[in-house]
């Protein structure tokens, strides 16, 4: 009975805190790919945008 | 819950970016295409030599201005997913989000990844010096999740101290410091850096407060139902 409840508890913890990680991984992506990636065309594009935000750009 | 937080996310983001697309093309891309003119060798200011303060500029440029703008709303809605994340976070364990609070969680994203990062590596003019990138970068991320961080203890924190290590967290990336270059080469009169830094971080401020109010708006009405 307790093992169960705790299975219950648990798997409901996972489903409370996993769309948030979810948000927040593919977030991170997004900025990884759009600020911090040095691809040459990617490097390019994104010039005057790194240099706006203060990104390490060069 | 996911596709809420996407949804607020990627309307707040997308108008955030076209704001600080719009304002760097007024305000900050003239003073870069006037640096880029140092960096490439058309106008020296060292010595004795005056350089022009008011030379001609290129206009606008759809391809340039218009990967700027993509990159402004990718970069933004990237910031607001994980901006609204958090406040789903928090409004699940009983915080209250609306646009007037989700302007204060906005202006405590544009301290963590702009404000504070800034105030030991100031954003760059093209033809500043500069030291190895991966560094930076490293640096770059540290200080801004330890001012996240910082920002949350001190918006959520209860007692002295927690308040103390977010005053912690806040002077670690800067005592430790930002990663300098071991001999000042930047070609740009002092002038026109300073504006550039001073513009970046007003720009950063701005699309930041959209982001976080529009951020708070669209998730409460999302929730208005629920």
């Amino acid at each position: 009975m307790t093992a169960q409840v705790k299975t219950a508890a648990k798997s409901t913890a996972r489903s409370t805190v996993m769309p948030f990680l979810a948000a927040m991984v593919l977030g991170l992506g997004i900025i990884t790919i759009a600020g911090h990636v040095q691809a040459s065309a990617l490097h390019d594009a994104a010039h005057d945008v790194r240099h706006a935000t203060g990104f390490p750009c060069h | 819950m996911f596709s809420r937080i996407v949804t607020s996310a990627l309307l707040a983001g997308f108008c955030a970016g076209l704001l600080a697309a719009l304002l760097q093309l007024m305000f900050l891309q003239p003073v870069l295409l006037h640096a880029e003119l140092f960096e490439t060798g058309k106008l020296v200011h060292f010595g004795g030599q005056l350089a022009d303060a008011h030379p001609d500029l290129p206009g606008f440029d759809l391809m340039r201005d218009g990967l700027s703008a993509l990159f402004w709303t990718l970069l933004q809605v990237g910031y607001a997913l994980i901006l609204v994340a958090c406040m789903a976070f928090a409004a699940e364990r009983g915080v209250v989000i609306d646009a007037r609070r989700g302007l204060l969680w906005g202006l405590a994203g544009f301290i963590a990844v702009q404000f504070a990062p800034a105030f030991s590596l100031p954003p760059e003019v093209p033809g500043a010096a500069y030291v190895d990138l991966t560094a930076r970068q490293v640096w770059w991320w540290g200080t801004a999740i330890a001012t996240a961080v910082a920002m949350a203890l001190i918006a959520f924190g209860t007692g002295a101290g927690m308040w103390g290590a977010a005053v912690v967290l806040l002077l670690a990336p800067h005592l430790i410091g930002a990663p300098q270059p071991e001999a000042f080469a930047g070609s740009v009169p002092p002038e026109l850096a300073s504006m550039f830094a001073a513009r970046a971080l007003g720009v950063g401020l701005a699309s930041w407060a959209l982001t976080g109010l529009l951020g708070g708006y669209f998730w409460q009405r999302e929730n208005a139902g629920s």
